[in-house]
C-alpha cells in the first residue's frame, strides 16, 4: 500500500525526541484511542505526529462500565477517570495492525507501550515490535488501577530501585528509543525520573493517571463507574489534571541531574495547552482525554495554532520553547519580597456583577469598596495586597488588571528579611 | 349581523397550537444549563429589579446544584404567586432586562423560565413550605381573590390570622385566571397555583361580591366585613373597560378588553371573534386583547391617538403583535361607531402632535394630540375592541369612612393602610394598574402590616 500523505503542519512543528521521528509533537497517549490500527490510522489521517499503542502485555478482561466523569457547571467532562487495564487483544492481532499502521504511515511516530512481568516477556516483546518496524517503546510504569495490584504499571513506577531494574533489562535488548511512562502517584516525581534514567532509558513520559473516585451517585450511593454496584479508585485525567502535570514535567525539568527529554501528558486539548507543556520543559506531547471527548480532528487545530504562535514569537522550531517557562519556576525564597501590584478595574469595561467585592469582602483582604450611584467597585489601594483574586474572578477579559506599584525598593528576598529570625540580616528577636 | 357570522373559533387542536406557552417549560437538563450560566452576582440587579425582591442568584444557584425544592422555597419565600411572575411578569424589563450579562453582549440569564421551572415542580408535586402560624384569633378579611389577595390571604395565615378570601368570580386567581394571556398561564396553571396556595389553610368565598350598597344574593355587604373582621385587605383590582364616550359604543360588536379578555378565558379561547377587529389604544392590555384575537384568525388593526413611540405596551409585546399579524394605524382617533344593529365600521379622524408649553407646569413642553380638519376615515370592521384603561371601583372606596382617593386610587401609607386604620389595600386598586408582581408585593407587605396593627411589633 502506498504512503498515506497527511496535514501534519510545517516544518517547525517536526520533531526528533530522543531519537524517534514525528512530523509534529503530538502523539496520541497510550489508551482508548490507540486501541487498534483503523483508530491510529484514522488519528494519522487526521494529523497527528504520532502515536503510543494501547499497552502490550498478557490480555486482560475488561470491567462494564468503565469510566467515570467530573463535570464543571456546563462543562463535561472536565476530569475523566478509567478503570480500564491494558490491551484486550493478543499481541498478534496488535503487531499486525501496528505493521500495518508503519506501512501506511512510515513518516509517522508509532510507539509501542508495554507492561509484563518477566524479562523474558519484555524481551520477546521487544524484539516481535522491533521486527514490524515501531519507532520506539514506552514502557507502563504508570497505570494506578487494575494491574498494579498484579505487581505491574504504578506498583513499578512508585518504587524507583524496580522500576530502575526493569527498564534496564528492557535496555539490554532495545534497539530502539525507549521513554519511561511516570506515574504521578508518588511523593517525588524526580526519584522515579532519576530512577528511569539510571536505568537506561532515553526519555521520560509523564504523567500518567491520578488515583480517584470521580463522583457518587447520590440516589444510588455507588461511586462512579459502577460495576454492578460496586467501584474501584480509577486513573484521574483530562482538564483537570494539567496544573499537576505542568508542575512534575517542570520539576523533572528543573532537576540538575536529570536530562533525558520529557514528553507531556495530562488534560492536554488545544495547541495553548501543548504550547504550556513545551515551555515548562516537554518536547513533545501526548493527548488522551481530548480526543475521547471530541475525536481526532481537534489537531487540526493544534497544528495551526502551534504554527502561528511559533510565528508570533519569532520561534524558527516548536523545540525552542522547551523549558523557557520552566526556568521561570524557582524556590519561593527566591521571590522579591519588595515586588508589588495592585489591582485596577476598568470602570468602562465592568459590568457590576461586583463578583470582586464579595470574593475580596470574604475571601481575601477587604480591600474592595461598594460606590454609591454605580455598581462599578472601588479598589482601597492602601490595603491592596495584589494577590489577584478579583481579577480571577472577574467574568469580563481585561477588566481588573494587577498594575506593578514601583516603590523603588531593591529586591528583598525571605532569606534576607528582618521579620525572618533566621534571616541574614539576623532577624527580629523573638 | 348576528353572531354566527363570525369567525368561530379554530378546531381544538390548532387553538392549541396557537396559544402555546410563549414560555414552555424547562426541561431539568434545559434549566441546569441556564442555571449554570448565572455568575452568582453580589447584591444582584435582577434581585434589585424584582419588585417581590425574590433572591434570583440563590434560587437559580439552587437549581443549578440540582436543588429544585430549595429553588422553589427561596422564590416561595418572597413571592408565593412565584409562578404566575415567572410567566406572566414582563422579566426583559425587570430581573432579566437588569441581568450584568447586558453588559457583555450576551443573552440575558433566562429568569422567568427558571423560576417557572422550580415553581411548577413544587407545585405539581405538592411541596410545601409554610404553614398557618400558631393562631392570633384575630379574623382578616381579604376582597378579592387575585394575586395582590392570594399573596395576603398566604401571608397572614402564615402569621397565624384567620383570614377569609371573598372573591366575585367563580374560579380563583383574578386577573391570573381571568386577565392575562393564555400563551403566558392558561387556565389549569392559574388554577393549580390558587389551590396550591390556599393549601394553607385560609377559607375562600367564591363567587360572593362584596358590595358597598344593600346585598343582594351571593352578595355581602363591605359593613358586614368591617364589623366581623378585625381588618380588611381590598385587592380589587380594577374595573369595567373605559368607554370612549363616541357614538355608536352600545351597538352589538363594540367590547371592551378586559371583558373580551375576561370571556376568552372564561371559554379558554374558544369564543368568536369578528373577521376584522379594530383594538382602540396601545397599552399592553391592547396588544394582550389583538394577538388573542390575531390568533383566533382575526384580521387586526390597532388604532392609537398618538405616536409609535408614546404607546405604553412593552415593545417586546408590540414586536410579538406584529409577529401574529397586527396591524397599527397610529395618529388617528375614533370618533364614531358605524352600524345600525351591529358594528360595520370605526370612523376615525387623523391625528398631530403639537409641542406645546403647558400651562400647568412652567418649562415643561408636552406633545398635543390636535386632530386634523377634514381627515375622517373609515375603517370597515365587525368588532371593535376598547383597550383605553379601566374604570377603578371608586364609588366601592368612597363607602369607606376615612379612605382617601387620588384619582379613584386608593390612597395608602407604608403599611399598606388605608385613611380608615381597619382597612388595608394593595395591588392594581392602589397603582392603577401595574404588573401582578406589584400586586404581590403589595399583598405579602400588606399582611406584615394589618399584623402589625393587630398586634404591634412582636
Amino acid at each position: 500500500m502506498a504512503p498515506t500523505k497527511t496535514h501534519t503542519g510545517s516544518d517547525k512543528l517536526k520533531i526528533d525526541f530522543a531519537g524517534i521521528k514525528s512530523p509534529n509533537p503530538y502523539w496520541l497517549a497510550s489508551a482508548p484511542p490507540t486501541n487498534t490500527g483503523y483508530q491510529v490510522m484514522r488519528a494519522f489521517e487526521a494529523g497527528w505526529g504520532g502515536a503510543v499503542w494501547k499497552t502490550l502485555g498478557e490480555p486482560i478482561v475488561n470491567v462494564s462500565s468503565r469510566y467515570g466523569a467530573v463535570n464543571y457547571k456546563n462543562i463535561r467532562m472536565m476530569g475523566l477517570n478509567n478503570i480500564e487495564l491494558i490491551t484486550d487483544r493478543s499481541l498478534e492481532e496488535n503487531l499486525k495492525e501496528m505493521k500495518e499502521v508503519k506501512e501506511r504511515f512510515p513518516d509517522h511516530a508509532l510507539i509501542a507501550s508495554m507492561m509484563f512481568e518477566t524479562k523474558e516477556e519484555w524481551h520477546d516483546c521487544i524484539a516481535r515490535c522491533e521486527d514490524i518496524g515501531v519507532d520506539g517503546f514506552e514502557l507502563n510504569y504508570g497505570c494506578p488501577h487494575g494491574m498494579c495490584e498484579r505487581g505491574m504499571g504504578s506498583a513499578v513506577g512508585q518504587n524507583p530501585d524496580v522500576a530502575e531494574k526493569i527498564t534496564s533489562w528492557v535496555m539490554e535488548k532495545a534497539t530502539k528509543p525507549v521513554i519511561v511512562k511516570l506515574t504521578p502517584n508518588i511523593t517525588d516525581i524526580t526519584a522515579a525520573g532519576l530512577a528511569a534514567q539510571r536505568g537506561g532509558a532515553n526519555a521520560v513520559s509523564l504523567i500518567n493517571t491520578i488515583n480517584s473516585v470521580t463522583n457518587i451517585n447520590l440516589d444510588t450511593m455507588a461511586p462512579s463507574p459502577a460495576v454492578d454496584g460496586m467501584s474501584s479508585h480509577g486513573g484521574y485525567c483530562g482538564p483537570a489534571v494539567k496544573p499537576i502535570a505542568l508542575n512534575m514535567v517542570s520539576e523533572l525539568y528543573n532537576h540538575p541531574d536529570f536530562k533525558l527529554p520529557i514528553s507531556g501528558i495530562g488534560g492536554i486539548e488545544t495547541w495553548r495547552d501543548a504550547a504550556e507543556f513545551m515551555l515548562m520543559g516537554a518536547s513533545s506531547v501526548q493527548v488522551c482525554t481530548a480526543v475521547m471527548h471530541y475525536g481526532f480532528r481537534i489537531v487540526e487545530d493544534m497544528i495551526t495554532g502551534m504554527d502561528d504562535y511559533l510565528v508570533q514569537h519569532n520561534k524558527n522550531h516548536v523545540s525552542e520553547l522547551t523549558g523557557i517557562s520552566a526556568q521561570k519556576i524557582t524556590r519561593w525564597e527566591k521571590l522579591d519580597l519588595n515586588y508589588k501590584v495592585i489591582a485596577s478595574i476598568d470602570a468602562e469595561k465592568c459590568i457590576g456583577c461586583q463578583l470582586c467585592y464579595i470574593a475580596c469582602e470574604d475571601g481575601a483582604h477587604q480591600s474592595i469598596a461598594l460606590q454609591a450611584n454605580t455598581r462599578v467597585p472601588l479598589i482601597k489601594d492602601d490595603t491592596c495586597v495584589g494577590c489577584n483574586l478579583c481579577s480571577l474572578v472577574c467574568p469580563v477579559d481585561e477588566c481588573i488588571s494587577m498594575v506593578h506599584i514601583d516603590e523603588g525598593k531593591p529586591k528583598l528576598t525571605w532569606p534576607e528579611h528582618p521579620a525572618n529570625r533566621h534571616s541574614v540580616a539576623g532577624g527580629l528577636s523573638r | 349581523m348576528s353572531n354566527n357570522t363570525l369567525l368561530s373559533p379554530p378546531p381544538a387542536a390548532q387553538l392549541k397550537e396557537k396559544f402555546a406557552k410563549i414560555k414552555p417549560r424547562m426541561t431539568d437538563n434545559e434549566a441546569v444549563i441556564e442555571a449554570s450560566r448565572c455568575l452568582f452576582c453580589h447584591d444582584a440587579p435582577c434581585t434589585i429589579a424584582c419588585p417581590s425582591d425574590i433572591d434570583i442568584p440563590m434560587f437559580i444557584r439552587q437549581i443549578s446544584s440540582q436543588n429544585p425544592t430549595g429553588a422553589a422555597k427561596t422564590i416561595f419565600t418572597q413571592n408565593i404567586l412565584g409562578k404566575s411572575c415567572a410567566y406572566v411578569c414582563p422579566t426583559q424589563m425587570l430581573c432579566e432586562g437588569s441581568c450584568v450579562y447586558h453588559g457583555l453582549n450576551e443573552q440575558p440569564i433566562d429568569i422567568g423560565r427558571l423560576q417557572g421551572y422550580a415553581s411548577d415542580l413544587a407545585i405539581d408535586n405538592d411541596i410545601r413550605f409554610f404553614e398557618k402560624g400558631k393562631s392570633t384569633g384575630k379574623k382578616v378579611a381579604v376582597v378579592g381573590g387575585g394575586p395582590a389577595g392570594l399573596a395576603c390571604a398566604h401571608e397572614l395565615t402564615r402569621l397565624g390570622h384567620d383570614v377569609t378570601v371573598f372573591d366575585a368570580n367563580p374560579v380563583l386567581g383574578g386577573l391570573n385566571t381571568y386577565g392575562v394571556a393564555p400563551y403566558k398561564l392558561d387556565n389549569e396553571g392559574a388554577k393549580r397555583e390558587a389551590d396550591y396556595i390556599q393549601k394553607i389553610g385560609f377559607e375562600v368565598k367564591s363567587g360572593v361580591k362584596v358590595v358597598s350598597g344593600e346585598p343582594k344574593e351571593n352578595q355581602i355587604a363591605l359593613s358586614t366585613l368591617e364589623k366581623e373582621y378585625d381588618a380588611v385587605f381590598l385587592g380589587l383590582g380594577l374595573g369595567k373597560s373605559n368607554k370612549l364616550g363616541i357614538p355608536g359604543e352600545d351597538v352589538e360588536g363594540v367590547i371592551g378588553a378586559a371583558e373580551f379578555i375576561y370571556k376568552l378565558r372564561e371559554k379558554e379561547q374558544k369564543i368568536p371573534v369578528g373577521h376584522n377587529v379594530v383594538v382602540v389604544g396601545a397599552g399592553n392590555t391592547a396588544m394582550d386583547a389583538a394577538i388573542e384575537s390575531a390568533l383566533l384568525g382575526a384580521n387586526v388593526v390597532v388604532v392609537y391617538r398618538r405616536g409609535e413611540a408614546d404607546q405604553s405596551a412593552y415593545d417586546f409585546e408590540v414586536e410579538h403583535a406584529k409577529k401574529a399579524g397586527v396591524g397599527f394605524t397610529y395618529l388617528a382617533s375614533p370618533t364614531k361607531i358605524m352600524g345600525k344593529k351591529r358594528v360595520e365600521a370605526l370612523k376615525c379622524v387623523r391625528n398631530e402632535l403639537t409641542k406645546q408649553q403647558s400651562e400647568n407646569e412652567k418649562g415643561k413642553s408636552k406633545t398635543m394630540v390636535r386632530a386634523v380638519p377634514n381627515s375622517d376615515f373609515l375603517i370597515p370592521c365587525d368588532m371593535v375592541i376598547m383597550a383605553t384603561g379601566q374604570e377603578k371601583f371608586a364609588e366601592f372606596c368612597e363607602s369607606i369612612a376615612g379612605a382617601e382617593l387620588d384619582n379613584g386610587k386608593l390612597k395608602v401609607n407604608e403599611q399598606f393602610q388605608t385613611g380608615n386604620p381597619k382597612f388595608f389595600a394593595g395591588g392594581d386598586c392602589i397603582n392603577g394598574g401595574k404588573e401582578v408582581v406589584n400586586a404581590v408585593a403589595d399583598g405579602r407587605d400588606a399582611a406584615r402590616g394589618i399584623d402589625k396593627f393587630l398586634l404591634g411589633d412582636r
